[in-house]
């Protein structure tokens, strides 16, 4: 039976598990005209504890037999293989392998091929065959007898709803823990691939070297075979452009959630404070070329009006634009923690005839300063990740300046650029760039954890 | 049935039972005594009416007058408009969306609703305790510090620490925390806190303070250090207090309001008002038979 037919037949089993197991726990109990209900649980639990006898042991062993099918098949194919083919170098092996394989899959190309690996494809397709079927009949049974096993084990004093719960509990750790073991397992992939690179360059060189070109050659005897991989000017530019972003973000954001906050009537609220959450919704991209194609040329012009050479590819013209990007960011949390100051501190204030503006600056924003700053280094942590906008207006040239006329490029453009085409993944180029996204992911992460320890300890304030 | 026997055996505790007929029924104005006559009054109410978004009249003409170094109690079941009218006194209610005030109120003969008066300034002379402590979340000396710093009361640091201290002696609340002036106001009991921002309020030395249900958060015990305390203050400032405790009304106001339903129903010295109120609301709600 194909998967799709075990999943359908196990979805019909389970629901009609859960029907039995209802109706033999409301069998089972005393009736309320005789003494009334001694069931443990309401009846429902006990449909779904024969629900689960019927379905965990069934899907662990289709989950692992699915998983375990095709390793086990392929070497037990490989070891009914003619000794000539077996005594060859493993690499050879692996190609004799994946062309039985493909012909096992494949009818037409079977006729043609040579009797040996015809002998060994028709062996593969048999215990493909045998496989599925014991699968099939496996898990069925499995299936039937754990929803036997559960309706024997249901009496009215069986606690049906604690294990239920259980069982759901699990579940959920379970989905939690996928999430957590995705991160780690990136986090790990980056890290070894990190250490591969540190293999090629020395981690001094690439943390304090000031000179970025990261050209490997081919073959030994190319020419420019040895690149340079320092990467203080990547960190540079990452941080001017992000400066600049700041620079233009937390002012703007600041004032608005401020007005929006405290003099904006409701309904201007309600109108300005979409309409300024939609620049975060905006894609990267479209930032991008509004930087590249408007305010570069733009800010190129004005320089050249007031005698300023400026590239056309300039940090500031990123700079400008991913602060509007990041605005909302700045805005909308800030207007959020100003707003959960409690009233009664407004009133303490007026009360005492504070105006509104010694009321925001004394009370208002001292009070709500920790969420302001969890806000600031969430929008810093966005802007030192963004590759969109950077990418296409700041230029792919590795300056180590400061002068934000200049073209600069940051650790996420260089990223994008050593990874796109064809690459070989045992060459410093490519693992350059998991080196790169360790040293980002280490400090987005460290802002991160100071943003939300920061905005912890705001919120353990008026408990 | 049950309302006459009731009657009979709560009007045991009052000095001189009335007949039914004896009290006013109707609200048609304030019954008792609701002004002083020209002497010593610190406001002056007239025809005060308060609405909530052009609609909803929740102080329906107002008139009384609130004398100086008088603790006046304002009592009534919730709802019933005393903290709204509270909150004219100080022009609180401009803080909120859609509150309309009208009618006049003079404090020492001004109108506080002239254009020449700025609330801010006249919030600094009418001061405001509220029903939850909202110690700022700053030190306390930096609390008690806010009113006088903002109003540039204090030349120098020494005499701002002088303000400071006896704004917290005179709320009685120095010896407590004068080996901590630098920890965290929210860090105080509710009953310190309380004190803390009565404290707060004296500091900016206004000449009537304002009280919306100042222990209604509080323990007995924190309750009764501050009634004495409002006792003692009453030397120096005008009390407006409003409260749901008739016991703390009758323990320390001399004169009480009784507020029903946005109608200021009775005014009289505490001691009448407990003992022989002239309206049949009043004496239902002292009585505890109020419905």
């Amino acid at each position: 039976m194909s998967t799709l037919g075990i999943l359908l037949t196990l979805t019909v089993l389970a629901a009609f598990s859960y029907y039995i197991g209802r109706k033999r726990s409301l069998a089972l109990a005393t009736p309320v005209k005789r003494g009334g209900n001694n069931l443990h649980s309401l009846p429902s639990y006990y449909g779904y504890l024969v629900m689960i006898w019927v379905l965990i042991p069934a899907l662990l062993v289709f989950a692992l037999w699915s998983a375990l099918e095709k390793p086990l098949l392929t070497s037990t194919m490989i070891s009914h293989l003619p000794a000539e083919i077996q005594n060859k170098s493993p690499d050879e092996i692996s190609l004799t392998t994946n062309r039985v394989l493909s012909l096992a899959a494949d009818d037409a190309a079977r006729t043609s091929a040579e009797p040996v690996m015809q002998a060994a494809a028709e062996d593969y397709r048999q215990m493909q065959q045998t496989s599925s079927m014991i699968k099939t009949l496996l898990v069925l049974a499995l299936a039937i007898a754990g929803g036997f096993i559960g309706w024997r084990y249901i009496k009215p004093e069986t606690r049906a709803r604690n294990q239920v719960e259980r069982v759901v509990q699990f579940i959920m750790i379970t989905c939690a823990s996928i999430a957590i073991l995705t991160t780690v397992g990136i986090v790990f992939s980056v890290l070894f691939e990190s250490i591969r690179f540190f293999g090629h360059v020395n981690i001094f060189d690439f943390l304090f070297g000031t000179h970025w070109s990261p050209q490997t050659a081919l073959r030994a005897d190319q020419a420019g075979s040895s690149g340079a991989f320092g990467a203080i000017p990547l960190f540079v530019g990452t941080l001017l452009i992000s400066f600049i972003a700041l620079l233009i973000a937390v002012p703007l954001g600041l004032m608005s959630a401020i007005y929006l906050s405290e003099y904006a009537s409701t309904t201007m609220r309600a109108y300005a404070k979409p309409a300024m959450e939609i620049l975060a919704g905006i894609p990267t991209v479209v930032y991008g070329f509004f930087a590249a194609l408007t305010v570069a040329p733009f800010i190129r012009d004005l320089g050249s009006m007031v005698g300023l050479s400026v590239a056309s590819e300039s940090a500031l013209a990123a700079g400008i634009v991913m602060g509007v990007m990041i605005i909302p960011f700045m805005s909308s949390l800030s207007d959020d923690v100003i707003n959960a100051v409690p009233q009664s501190m407004r009133d303490g204030s007026y009360g005492l005839g504070a105006t509104k503006s010694e009321t925001i600056k004394q009370v208002l924003l001292p009070a709500a300063l920790p969420g302001i700053v969890g806000a600031f280094l969430l929008a810093a942590s966005r802007a030192i990740g963004e590759t969109m906008i950077v990418v296409m207006a700041a230029g792919l040239m590795a300056n180590l300046t400061v002068n934000p006329l200049d073209a600069v490029t940051t650790i996420t453009v260089q990223i994008v650029t050593l990874l796109k085409g064809d690459q070989e993944f045992d060459s410093a180029k490519t693992l350059a760039a998991f080196a790169l996204g360790l040293s980002l992911f280490i400090v987005t992460l460290i802002l991160n954890v100071v943003a939300l320890h920061i905005v912890r300890k705001y919120r353990e304030q008026y408990d | 049935m049950t309302d006459t026997t009731l009657d009979m055996s709560l009007k045991g505790t009052m000095t001189k039972p009335k007949e039914r007929s004896e009290f006013a029924h109707t609200i048609d104005g304030t019954v008792g005594k609701p002004f002083l006559d020209g002497k010593d009054t610190k406001f002056h109410c007239r025809g005060v009416n308060v609405f909530y978004n052009g609609t909803k009249q929740a102080i329906f003409d107002t008139s009384v007058d609130i004398g100086k170094n008088e603790v006046i109690a304002m009592i009534g079941p919730s709802g019933c408009g005393k903290s709204t009218f509270l909150r004219c006194l100080n022009r609180m209610n401009d803080t909120i969306d859609g509150c309309l005030v009208t009618g006049t109120i003079n404090l020492d003969g001004e109108d506080i609703h002239a254009k020449a008066q700025d609330p801010v300034l006249l919030r600094a002379r009418v001061g405001m305790v509220f029903q939850k402590p909202n110690p700022f979340p700053k030190s306390i000396y930096d609390n008690v510090a806010y009113g006088p710093r903002l109003h540039g009361l204090a030349a120098n640091r020494a005499e701002l620490d002088e303000i400071v201290e006896s704004s917290l002696r005179k709320a009685g609340l120095f010896n407590e925390v004068k080996d901590r002036l630098q920890a965290p106001g929210t860090g105080l009991s509710g009953g310190q806190q309380q004190r803390l921002c009565i404290a707060r309020t004296i500091a900016v030395s206004p000449e009537v303070i304002l009280m919306d249900e100042p222990t209604s958060a509080l323990d007995p015990i924190a309750t009764a250090t501050i009634e004495e305390l409002i006792d003692e203050l009453r030397q120096s400032f005008t009390i407006c207090i409003v409260t749901h405790s008739m016991q703390q009304a009758a323990r320390i106001s001399q004169r009480t309001a009784y507020f029903h339903l946005g109608y200021l129903v009775e005014v009289n010295d505490t001691k009448t008002v407990f003992t022989n109120p002239q309206h049949q609301l009043t004496e239902n709600y002292i009585t505890g038979r109020f419905g």
